[in-house]
């Protein structure tokens, strides 16, 4: 399978590739680790005129810590999540979650910032950025903005994100070493979730939990959440993760099926983010 | 448009669309036919190539996006290297098919950690799939190529009844 054919830019930096989006609009489509762009070019489901590959930008590829956040550059790969010291450190729940998504040459390629920007409500990062409340930083030319993940998706496949903004960085608070845990239902071991459960445990103490694969964007299981903060145990709230989701129905299973498996993998994530 | 690519070592050149795929500008503009393409949706991990030195799945990496950079494919190995001569000892193949792919996947999998359990290469090769099912020898090979003694290698698993990433442990597991 072979994509239509394309124009192909590479620029060197930032405000170059800002200023190729700027200039061709719709037309564009930016390239960074490729693993979910270039199936579907190659499936011809997409067709850019151009594409502009910013995977090779050092600038966008770091993991640094930046006051109470971890700020991690959008073409950051999988790899260097997994791999990261400050993340083991600062915010564990990123490479565990990172560690689960294709297989080592997925890992190799992928980005972060293409996972956040790719807004599939199947992927894994999505949601457990949504579950750290982290915050998406994009750029265009008409300056930087920082929206809250809370607020970025709208729809499958589908975001706030203008045409001629960039994903530069995703922040994520400082959650530490531990009180995280990622329970991710799959088929085969580098499939896509059926459902899974992103558990964090924010600086203020708060459970946070985010849902992949629930509705037709990440969401984060309010009820649940709630119903820990008014000190319900973990049986009693993990059995409320399923309101307000809407999953989807497809050849791995029917929404009831989600239902019921989101209550028993954020039962399994809550004992295990707890212990 | 112009790619200056080096292949196994060589420098390599040559006006590619942009769609062409690596795995096309392998096998058809340098002519090196190892690298399989099998599933072509970044599935099987037939075409797996070193792209400086990580494994990845040349169906899905454009010839264009390792402009200036370096690729290995299984022919720059020979017979001798401890990866290929692994899988000869330990009959790491049966059709063949997933081998070239296997073997590159294998080299990454042994340069990001030298110190491999059969845990970790069953999961390190999670991206391969081999039609003939013929895991057990590869991941021995692996283990082998790794300077393991295989045996040991499966006998201190046998007991791990820890999952992989990205599997429910299940009720009541550890």
């Amino acid at each position: 399978m072979i994509p239509v054919g394309f124009d192909y830019e590479r620029p060197q930096t930032v405000d170059a590739a800002i200023a190729l989006l700027a200039e061709h609009g719709d037309g564009a489509t930016v390239l960074a680790g490729g693993h979910s762009l270039l199936p579907v070019m190659k499936l011809r489901l997409a067709a850019p005129e151009i594409v502009i590959d910013i995977g090779r930008l050092a600038e966008l590829n770091y993991i640094r810590v930046d006051g109470d956040e971890v700020a991690i550059g959008a073409a950051t790969r999988y790899r260097d999540l997994v791999i990261s010291d400050v993340l083991a450190a600062e915010c564990a729940l990123l490479p565990a979650v990172a560690r689960t998504v294709g297989d080592p040459q997925v890992r190799h390629r992928g980005t972060l910032g293409g996972a956040i920007a790719h807004a599939d409500p199947a992927g894994d990062l999505p949601a457990a950025v949504l579950a750290l409340d982290g915050t998406v930083v994009l750029r265009s030319p008409r300056g930087e903005r920082k929206v809250p993940i809370t607020e970025f998706y709208t729809g499958v496949f589908s975001s706030v994100k203008e045409p001629d903004e960039l994903v530069v960085e995703i922040r994520v608070p400082r959650t530490g070493a531990t009180g995280w845990a990622y329970e991710k239902f799959t088929r085969r071991s580098n499939d896509w979730a059926i459902v899974a459960v992103a558990v964090a445990t924010m600086p203020d103490g708060a459970t946070h939990l985010g849902l992949v694969n629930m509705g037709g964007t990440p969401l984060r299981a309010s009820a649940t959440e709630a119903a820990l903060a008014e000190g319900k145990s973990i049986e009693e709230a993990a059995a409320l993760a399923a309101e307000g989701t809407e999953p989807p129905t497809d050849s791995h299973g029917t929404p009831e099926y989600r239902n019921h498996l989101v209550t028993v993998l954020a039962k399994r994530a809550l004992k295990t983010a707890s212990a | 448009m112009k790619v200056d690519i080096t292949v196994n070592g060589e420098p390599t050149s040559a006006d590619v669309e942009p769609r062409t795929l690596l795995a096309h500008y392998l096998r058809d503009t340098v002519g090196l036919k190892a690298t399989n393409i099998g599933c072509d949706t970044t599935s099987c991990g037939a075409c797996t190539v070193l792209v400086d030195g990580e494994s990845v799945k040349s169906c899905t990496v454009l010839a264009v996006q390792v402009d200036e950079q370096s690729v290995q494919t299984m022919e720059d190995l020979g017979i001798e290297h401890k990866v290929t001569a692994a899988f000869r000892q330990e009959h790491g193949l049966q059709c063949g098919f997933c081998t070239p792919g296997m073997v590159m996947a294998a080299v990454s999998l042994i340069e990001e950690n030298p110190d491999l359990t059969e845990k970790d290469v069953r999961e390190g090769l999670e991206g391969n799939i081999c039609r003939c099912t013929g895991y057990h020898n590869i991941v021995r090979a692996v283990l082998v190529a790794a300077g393991k003694d295989p045996d040991a290698a499966q006998a201190a698993g046998a007991d791990d009844k820890t999952v992989a990433p990205g599997f429910s442990a299940g009720e009541g597991a550890k």
